[in-house]
């Protein structure tokens, strides 16, 4: 993977993990859907809080609320109650349009199916978040081909998605989410349909980000050693509820205090 | 988001379907050139209206009378002003001091009278018109067989088509063709006619003095008291130069006559005129008082002033303005409803962009989503959309202009060619001025952006996380 450089490395997120500062705050949080008679709690009464360049995975089964609490604290959905303040900021008060400035240049996000504009080529998806950031245009150009470069990607700004491997158009993603120098990176199954190989690379590349930049990561995944590896926090959920929340030497001790249970138990 | 990004992904968008938004581009261009078609041909016929009445004078013209005359054209000036028999007579003064004001062109006495023509020793009693060198211009003489007067004082004479064939004996019988007034004008052009007409001539003081009665009541002490006239029967050689197929009861001022002479010569022949009974102590003067004077003005706009002018100087005044401000009006009306007509083909064109759009819409719900998810605002996924119709709009509005203009031209050239094998001569019935070009494109795009609203509220207020989800 190439040294990440260029204006990324300027950003202005430079908090270390030991920052006491919370970076995001969850309180009480609910989101809840009606489906005809049905009240789904995908979310129901969360509270966690993640520090300024943290690196915490959300774990879950399918239907958990992970991926829910992920656009909550994306600014993509907002809560039936409860609060997410990030930076100070309480996403439920915002309007609609600081809520959009807020996804614009606070987050970046990746997504498990990539996500990419399928009309557009690497460059102009790269380029599409400075477009409504209202970036010269001057500055463009060397900037979609400097994230690029960075993320390897560099032979091939002019070609569709389509014509990428799913590793290439996840790292295409990455580039984009980072092209505004975003506080946050917010991950949502990265690697949900890479083979294990390019999910390697990939989720090096976000540990990578957090590490160099002093990002602070969300990572969604339903894969718990690839949340060991990387992350320095695990919050498990579900229905929608906190289950467990501990840090990695805490969650890799207690997957080996399970691990021996269950092999007694088949003993 | 910028302009320029803007446009260029509204651009990039359109390409993208392109069939698609081509065809709604073509639908808007039809309905474009629906209404320039419609608009420009109404245009087209005003302007031919108004340059066919340009041309016949009568906008251009004013009548003075004298309000001595009991039965002006307007009882309303009448009544108002001093009484009749106070009031200003319409003299060669006069009518010099009237070409005096500002934006008239002319002013000339109105002459006409009955009189007696002979052709061929066979007596014809007819209304004989003078009139001026500058009738020439107008479309009264456009089609007249010969020629016009070679001089303003030229015994000559112009016969009205249907007093050439009275004096051919050839009255067409009701219900048949008419006469062709070339056929007419064989036979007569360069013929002489004999004119008998009464002339008007001044009386010496000492003839007045012999013919007085007893019982006269003696004459007030000014010059024109005593004035008197003879009436002598005279008699006019005329050439006829010329055969015009006028209508001798319409409205054209000075053409209302059924043979015409040169105005300065009807001016020296002195011929009695129905006021010189009225005005006996004047019209045996030098100075001739006439009955009416018509006034030519620069152009139509100027016809109100001209009238105010005159009418401030104590004369009834009377002009067809007001006949064509209801012509106006008409054509105004006209233009309103082929306006309506042409619209209907572009109100298709609207529900053609809104489908396209919703369409698109749907198509486009997880790109809107992903432009969501990276920071696109509500009002940016809303003026993409606009944007995108705004492009349509624009382009088929300009495509829609030329075509309105391309089937205009070819209605024109066949309607020509229809004209020319009828023997009329050509006109031009479209005209397509350039405000209309840039009504029409400004109004596609309003139109368009009008069609996009719906479908660009409907984008912007998509939920990013509904869309993302969308497949």
């Amino acid at each position: 993977m190439k040294s990440i450089e260029g204006p990324i490395r300027n950003a202005s997120v430079t908090e270390s993990p030991a920052n006491a500062t919370p970076a995001i705050q969850v309180n009480q949080l609910c989101r809840h859907y009606r489906m005809g008679d049905t009240l789904i709690r995908a979310v129901d009464g969360v509270t966690l809080s993640v520090k300024a360049g943290e690196f915490v995975a959300l774990l879950g089964t399918s239907g958990s609320g992970k991926s829910s609490v992920l656009n909550l604290i994306a600014g993509l959905d907002r809560p039936t109650s409860g609060s997410v303040i990030v930076q100070q900021r309480n996403l439920s008060e915002l309007s609609r349009q600081d809520l959009a400035r807020y996804r614009l240049h606070t987050v970046g996000m990746v997504f498990q199916s990539f996500n990419l504009i399928a009309s557009m080529t690497l460059a102009e998806n790269v380029e599409l978040p400075m477009r409504f950031a209202e970036i010269d245009r001057g500055k463009r150009d060397d900037l979609v081909r400097g994230a690029l470069t960075r993320v390897g990607l560099q032979a091939r700004m002019n070609h569709r998605p389509s014509e990428l491997s799913g590793g290439e158009q996840q790292r295409a993603a990455l580039a984009r989410a980072l092209i505004n120098r975003p506080q946050l990176l917010l991950a949502d199954e990265p690697t949900g349909n890479l083979d294990s190989r390019t999910g390697t690379e990939i989720m090096n590349m976000i540990g990578e980000f957090n590490r160099q930049l002093g990002m602070t990561v969300v990572m969604v995944t339903h894969e718990r050693a690839l949340a060991e590896r990387y992350a320095q926090r695990l919050i498990f959920l579900a229905d929608g509820k906190l289950v467990r929340d501990e840090s990695i030497s805490a969650a890799i001790a207690s997957n080996a205090i399970d691990r021996a249970r269950t092999e007694e138990e088949r003993r | 988001m910028k302009l320029p990004d803007l446009t260029e992904l509204a651009v990039r968008n359109l390409r993208e379907s392109l069939l698609r938004n081509s065809l709604t581009t073509v639908g808007i261009s039809v309905g474009v050139a629906s209404l320039v078609a419609m608009l420009s041909l109404g245009i087209g016929l005003q302007q031919l209206a108004s340059r066919r009445l340009m041309k016949s004078g009568l906008f251009d013209t004013v009548v003075v009378t004298s309000r001595r005359d009991l039965h002006g054209f307007n009882r309303e000036q009448e009544r108002s002003g001093p009484a009749p028999g106070e009031s200003r007579i319409l003299d060669e003064s006069t009518r010099l001091e009237i070409t005096q004001i500002p934006n008239v062109t002319e002013a000339y006495p109105d002459i006409r009278f009955i009189t007696e023509l002979r052709y061929e020793d066979k007596p014809h009693l007819t209304t004989i018109a003078a009139l001026p060198d500058s009738a020439k211009s107008t479309d009264a003489f456009d089609t007249v067989q010969g020629n016009f007067f070679s001089s303003d004082t030229a015994p000559e004479a112009i016969l009205q088509k249907t007093f050439a064939e009275e004096l051919l004996g050839r009255t067409p019988k009701p219900g048949l063709d008419e006469t062709n007034v070339a056929e007419l004008a064989a036979p007569l052009l360069g013929k002489e006619l004999t004119m008998r007409y009464a002339q008007r001539e001044a009386q010496s003081p000492s003839a007045i003095a012999k013919s007085a009665s007893p019982n006269t009541v003696s004459p007030a002490k000014d010059d024109l008291s005593s004035a008197a006239y003879s009436v002598i029967s005279r008699e006019q050689k005329l050439k006829i130069v010329g055969i015009v197929d006028l209508d001798p009861e319409s409205m054209r001022g000075p053409t209302r006559g059924r043979a015409f002479l040169p105005l300065g010569l009807a001016e020296t022949l002195h011929v009695m005129q129905p006021t010189d009974l009225r005005e006996i102590s004047r019209a045996a003067s030098s100075q001739p008082v006439y009955s009416s004077v018509s006034v030519h003005v620069k152009s139509p706009g100027q016809v109100q002033n001209v009238e105010d002018a005159i009418k401030k100087m104590g004369f009834n005044t009377f002009s067809i303005l007001d006949a064509s401000r209801s012509i106006q009006q008409f054509f105004k009306v006209l233009d309103v409803f082929l306006g309506i007509f042409g619209s209907l083909a572009l109100a298709v064109a609207f529900i053609g962009i809104v489908n396209t759009l919703v369409m698109a819409i749907l198509e486009r719900r997880r790109e809107i989503g992903i432009m969501k998810a990276i920071g696109a605002s509500d009002s940016d996924v809303q003026r993409l959309f606009f944007a995108e119709a705004g492009a349509m709009g624009i382009l088929g509005g300009v495509v829609g202009v030329a075509l309105g203009w391309a089937i205009g031209q070819a209605i024109n050239f066949g309607t020509n060619v229809y004209l020319k094998r009828q023997s009329f001569p050509p006109e031009h019935f479209w005209s397509v001025p350039w405000w209309l070009v840039l009504f029409a494109v400004l109004f596609s795009f309003l139109v368009s952006l009008a069609a996009g609203l719906y479908p660009a509220r409907r984008a912007a207020r998509l939920d990013p996380v509904q869309a993302l989800r969308y497949e």
